[in-house]
């Protein structure tokens, strides 16, 4: 097998175009069981860590753009970026341990094209877009269009992605992401949930709801949104949310849950997000978070409280 | 009564001092399995079957063969073959396939070249046609009538010869008359269980560095007891004992499962055949698809009870899955019922055979799926009875004399008194933490005894050598230097600690059933008491008194009648040592045993756990473990054993578990999918040492690695039930299964 | 292009002798072969040797200083944090990690910095104590330095 390390998106193009069976990695977190477990011999790896575009995170002119290979750690890390979307960035602290996080990259963590991957389901209820590059040019797509099934991609031979674009969140906007695991680290989404809501007051204005690990790729649930837009987040309307999510689910039985068990669970996370975007719409971006592990600590904590309280009430009491 | 507060007056036992092999564990100069290299060294890969079930139809090696580095193929056919009757014979089978599979993952050949990778790609190579045979993959499809045999080899054992058959133990224990006293029994409650299959989850993975020349292995690896590698490899090979010689590395974790061996004689035979050394590192992959797990179970008791909290009788039925090959899980199941009068008793134990890996011991063998179930009941009839669950257990407990159910009577126990200290304990006298609901059980475990042998040798400095051949798991070296310090009255640090290899030390076996403290360092203290005979006997010549008149005190010999030593002084050991040469040469003693009365060790837990009722999520928030050590020779390492087999129990109630799937190959065999507890999943384990010494050794030790793995499961069972009201009946306890009992309610 | 598919785990144990750094999965599951890679804790079994390539790497073989051991390792040993000690190397290099990023954690902290690390022996119960109390004298020594 060869490595090679290139400086250049440009480079990594014509050494992906030279070497057919090569693949582009950055952390290299589910690529190196695959090839010892047999599942993945490629002819060679191409590593983008060293393309300084694929590990910088920039914040201008309205939009972050994040580079493809940037360790999960380095958003957790990044205050104002966990200030301002929350969700995206618990789905990243929460892919693997700290070890991994130093590693593993949203690029990767899409690409893998794991219907689990938890940072996805907040990238696509952000909105965020993809920036492909290949032999044949650069190309924008949304994130929703990357994963067409499990391990599978839309992306072409010879071509990775560059970095995310995710335009910044309107005012009164927050976002959530929960999962399920049976630990509560080191572990994949048996259901992962991600909310973003945008509030007018107490009313909700825009909503997007994604679910992970439900279905062959994460997916979007329409009926939550439109149950949520115009709503107060009264008992009905998170009622009706749970019951679109569960309606959503198209999962499968596996070694990770059952069916009925995703379907159910997955109304239970939509809900329960949904109450934490709303509370973080409606609350200044908190700047002090530079750490994603308080945030999902503190999730976990809320997850078994929430189950008893009445939701809608905790969520104006707040 | 903690270790601190021990009545007894030591000077050592009881003391915290730090592990004789710590510092090279924490700078990274240990030597586990897979650390050691040898000189022009190859590297082995296993070929493993992909059926669970299989006839092996041919093998061809030629492409693999003929592969860059490879330096030598073995199959089932390089080794002999031994009469079924032997010992060893499914030990033999279990590490090289003769012609028949019997799990997804058996070894069937394997292959040794230059380097790992070049290994891999010649075992890939290797061309094994199979033709499939009906897999055994359940208890319930092994018990059925008229099933197929999961292996032919096995025979039900402790009956009259008859036809092979699924079962390999049939038990049937009766006292008392178990039907009329449910029938006068005020309150009966009947229930089933099951446990699926769990492994030990050591985190080294099995490895072995094999020598072979001159018709000797040389074999160095770890294990729990390489006296037993060596008869294994041995006997596997078709060789003496003498033609393998076993030296222990470092461990990295066993709990049972390192008691037996996988690799050793595939390695041996590589080295054989290409003349080189071979190193054989598992995966772990193999580690789970290969090496033992713990048996699964089905379960199904009953208790009665009065109304004033009498258990009156039980009847039980179980049924040990245990893989492949013939173990007595079902039995050692039935001896693990122990913790309670139960005047009249019924239990019917099987021990099954399934086409999954062969199991292997996991700390207390079979006991934890047993207390499961009793415990769970027990739990049942004090909420039926609306009394609290250790006054009920209180009243039922087993004291000295009462039978346990293989109708041994109990030598001196401590449960009454491990039930007293959880009962006052400030965790069972508090409320539960807000929001969390409460359950708590008992654990019992037999211990064993077994042979050992021990040479402590003194330094003409005064230092000493005790050197056993009991691997240290968890910390018994540190105990034998301890318990060699309070005998000889010399500083725990002027000992030297050694595990031996097979050649420098006397026949000793594995460090399992929590014996490495009880009968090794019985032997330790037999030896070091040889020692002090030796010394006063110097001393008294030294002094120009008879040895009677000479007595060892605090490490010195003194002669009251005679003012002590030349200069008057009491003689110390290291001055006895110094003037070694002139009174008959160096000191040295060796003591072997084969040691009786271990001491039974009981344990008690509880737990606060709260229950997220919309995802069936548990967290457990407080948690707290009482055993009775007998004496607590290093504190620090007992409530570890007592912490760490908490934690190992907790994760068989709550995630643990093999997935298999249709056609019996294992889906979550790593350690991403198989999922042991993580650090975040758990609060401290509070830890309680009861010391109820065993008289039958001479610092009553009991032995206390086993019992802790026992209480877990049902202490959780019964905070859920105390939590959600619903029973779990199933294990592991998983969000998935509860949330499905509580959709049920 | 360097032809190389060998891990820097493998790297370091096979072709530098520092043998502390364990494997216990080879898939990033277990942390018993973490080190710190340009001073981030990294599973080295998921690296490829050529990765390293100007980088610093420390392993357990560095974090004494000299014969002087770390606190950490010292508290390890008095608070008997390890049984078996296959993990302990593993466990060390992360706890240097999270003390060096987070020098006053709580113990929840603590748990979820160590969550990456396997152990089987001990119950993490007195990992995490000694963790604790290696961070309290490593507060004591930086104040007295100050």
């Amino acid at each position: 097998m060869q490595y090679a390390a290139p400086t250049t998106v440009d480079e990594a193009c014509s050494l992906l175009a030279d070497n057919p069976g090569s693949r582009v990695f950055a952390g290299a977190t589910d690529l190196v069981p695959q090839m010892r477990s047999g599942r993945s011999e490629p002819s060679a790896m191409v590593d983008l860590k060293r393309i300084d575009r694929l590990t910088s995170v920039s914040h201008a002119d309205g939009q972050w753009t994040v580079g493809a290979a940037t360790p999960a750690s380095d958003l957790t890390h990044n205050a104002e970026f966990v200030g301002m979307y929350p969700g995206i960035s618990e789905g990243a602290g929460l892919i693997g341990s700290d070890q991994i996080q130093n590693r593993s990259s949203l690029g990767g963590n899409l690409c893998n094209g794991s219907p689990a991957a938890d940072s996805v389901p907040a990238m696509i209820a952000s909105g965020a877009r993809a920036v492909i590059a290949g032999a044949g040019g650069q190309r924008t797509v949304s994130v929703a269009d990357v994963v067409t099934g499990p391990g599978r991609t839309s992306l072409a031979d010879g071509e990775f992605i560059v970095e995310f674009e995710i335009d910044d969140a309107p005012i009164s906007t927050g976002d959530a992401y929960l999962r399920m695991t049976p630990r509560t680290e080191m572990d994949i989404a048996v259901v992962g949930a991600a909310v973003r809501l945008t509030m007018d007051g107490d009313t909700v204005s825009s909503a997007s709801v994604v679910l992970g690990a439900v279905a062959p790729t994460a997916v979007r649930v329409p009926d939550a949104e439109a149950a949520l837009v115009g709503s107060r987040l009264d008992d009905e309307t998170l009622a009706a949310v749970a019951a679109a999510a569960s309606a959503a689910c198209n999962p499968i039985d596996d070694k990770r849950g059952t069916v009925e068990y995703r379907t159910q669970v997955a109304g239970v996370l939509a809900k329960r997000a949904v109450v934490i975007a709303a509370e973080r719409a409606q609350k200044e971006p908190d700047l002090h978070v530079t750490n994603t592990h308080q945030l999902h600590r503190q999730r976990r904590a809320d997850r078994l409280l929430v189950g008893r309280l009445h939701v809608a009430a905790r969520c104006v009491a707040r | 009564m903690t270790a601190t507060e021990n009545p007894t007056n030591y000077k050592w036992i009881g003391t915290r001092p730090i592990r004789h092999d710590g510092f090279d564990k924490v700078v990274g100069k240990a030597r586990f399995a897979a650390d050691l290299n040898l000189p022009g060294q190859l590297h082995g890969s296993i070929v493993r079957s992909p059926h669970a079930h299989a006839k092996v139809v041919s093998i061809d090696t030629s492409a693999a063969e003929a592969m860059p580095g490879v330096k030598a193929v073995v199959t089932g056919d390089d080794f002999p073959a031994l009469d079924p009757t032997h010992p060893n014979f499914d030990t033999a089978v279990n590490c090289m396939a003769r012609g028949e599979v019997f799990y997804n993952g058996h070894a069937i050949a394997a292959v040794t070249a230059t380097t790992r990778e070049e290994a891999k790609a010649a075992a890939a190579a290797i061309e094994v046609e199979y033709e499939l045979l009906p897999a055994i993959l359940s208890i319930a499809d092994s018990m059925a009538e008229g099933a197929p045999l999961a292996n032919s080899n096995n025979y039900t054992r402790f009956v009259p010869p008859g036809d092979p058959s699924n079962l390999a133990t049939v038990t049937n224990l009766d006292r008392g008359d178990v039907d009329q006293a449910m029938a006068d029994a005020d309150v009966v409650v009947e229930m089933g269980f099951d446990c699926a299959h769990v492994h030990q989850g050591y985190i080294e993975p099995h490895a072995c560095v094999v020598d072979s020349g001159d018709g000797k292995a040389n074999v160095w690896c770890s294990s729990q007891g390489h006296f037993r590698v060596r008869s294994m490899t041995a006997d596997v090979l078709g060789v003496e004992n003498s033609k393998v010689k076993v030296t222990p590395a470092e461990i990295g974790g066993g709990f049972g499962g390192k008691t037996t061996i996988y690799l050793e004689p595939i390695a041996a035979k590589l080295s054989e055949k290409s003349g080189r050394p071979v190193k054989l590192v598992m995966s772990r992959e193999e580690v789970l698809r290969a090496s033992g797990p713990a048996p699964s179970a089905e379960l199904r008791i009953k208790v009665g009870a009065t109304n004033d909290g009498e258990l009156t009788a039980i009847d039980g039925w179980m049924a040990y899955g245990v893989g492949a090959f013939g173990d007595m899980a079902g039995l050692i199941g039935a001896m693990s019922v122990a913790s309670y009068k139960f005047p009249n008793l019924r239990m019917e134990t099987y021990t099954a055979l399934t086409n999954t890996p062969k199991s292997a011991a996991y700390r207390a063998p079979s006991a934890p799926h047993a207390a499961w179930a009793i415990e769970s009941v027990v739990d049942e009839i004090a909420s039926e009875l609306g009394m609290d669950p250790i006054d009920l257990r209180l009243k039922n407990a087993a004291v000295e004399g009462d039978l346990t159910a293989m109708g041994m009577p109990h030598p001196k126990v401590g449960l009454v008194e491990c039930l007293e200290a959880m009962k006052a304990s400030g965790h069972y006298q508090s409320e539960p933490v807000e929001g969390a609901s409460r359950g708590m059980a008992v654990g019992f475990w037999f211990n064993i005894g077994e042979e050992s042998s021990a040479t402590v040798n003194l330094n003409e400095d005064g230092t000493a050598n005790v050197i056993t051949g009991s691997p240290d798991i968890g910390g018994s070296r540190a105990s034998m230097a301890l318990m060699a310090a309070e005998t000889l009255g010399i500083d725990v640090y002027s000992i030297t600690p050694i595990v031996a290899d097979t050649e420098s030390v006397g026949f000793t076996d594995v460090t399992e059933g929590s014996r490495a403290t009880f009968a090794t360092g019985k032997a330790v203290v037999e030896a070091c008491e040889d020692l002090i005979g030796q010394l006063k006997a110097r001393a008294a010549t030294i002094m120009g008194v008879e040895v009677d008149e000479v007595a060892w005190v605090d490490g010195a010999a003194v002669s009251p009648g005679h003012g002590g030593g030349e200069s008057g002084e009491p003689l110390t050991l290291a001055q006895i040592t110094a003037q070694a040469k002139r009174t008959g040469g160096p000191l040295t003693a060796t003591a072997s045993l084969n040691a009786a009365g271990a001491g039974p060790s009981f344990a008690v837990h509880c737990a606060d756990l709260k229950v997220d009722e919309e995802t069936g999520e548990t967290e457990i928030v407080r948690y707290t473990a009482v055993q009775d050590a007998g004496t607590a020779i290093h504190p620090s390492y007992v409530e570890g054993q007592m912490q760490g087999g908490s934690v190992q129990g907790i994760g068989w109630a709550l995630n643990e578990e093999y997935i298999y799937d249709a056609n019996g190959a294992m889906e979550n065999a790593s350690f991403l999918d198989y999922r042991i507890p993580v650090a975040s999943d758990l609060p401290l384990i509070e830890t309680i040492i009861v010391e109820v010494p065993n008289p039958a050794h001479p610092y009553g030790v009991r032995g206390v690695g086993e019992t802790g793995i026992v209480p877990p499961m049902a202490t959780i069972g019964n905070a859920i039930k105390a939590a959600t009201g619903v029973r779990m009946t199933s294990l592991p306890m998983s969000p998935p299964k509860v949330l499905k009992k509580l959709n049920e309610r | 292009m360097s032809a190389d598919s060998t891990s820097l785990l493998d790297a370091l144990r096979d072709e530098l002798g520092l043998i502390g750094t364990k494997e216990g999965c080879g898939t990033g599951d277990c942390g018993s072969c973490s080190v710190l890679f340009d001073g981030k804790l990294n599973c080295s079994c998921l690296i490829l040797a050529p990765e390293a390539e100007g980088r610093e790497i420390v392993t357990v073989e560095g974090i004494a200083d000299g014969d002087q051991l770390h606190p950490l390792q010292q508290t390890f040993l008095e608070g008997a944090a390890l049984q078996c000690g296959v993990c302990t190397p593993g466990f060390l290099v992360a706890a240097k990690a999270l003390l060096d990023e987070n020098p006053d954690p709580t113990e929840t902290e603590i748990r979820y910095g160590l969550a990456g690390n396997l152990c089987r022996c001990t119950g993490y119960d007195k990992i995490v104590r000694a963790v604790q109390e290696a961070a309290v004298q490593l507060k004591t020594t930086s104040e007295q330095g100050a």
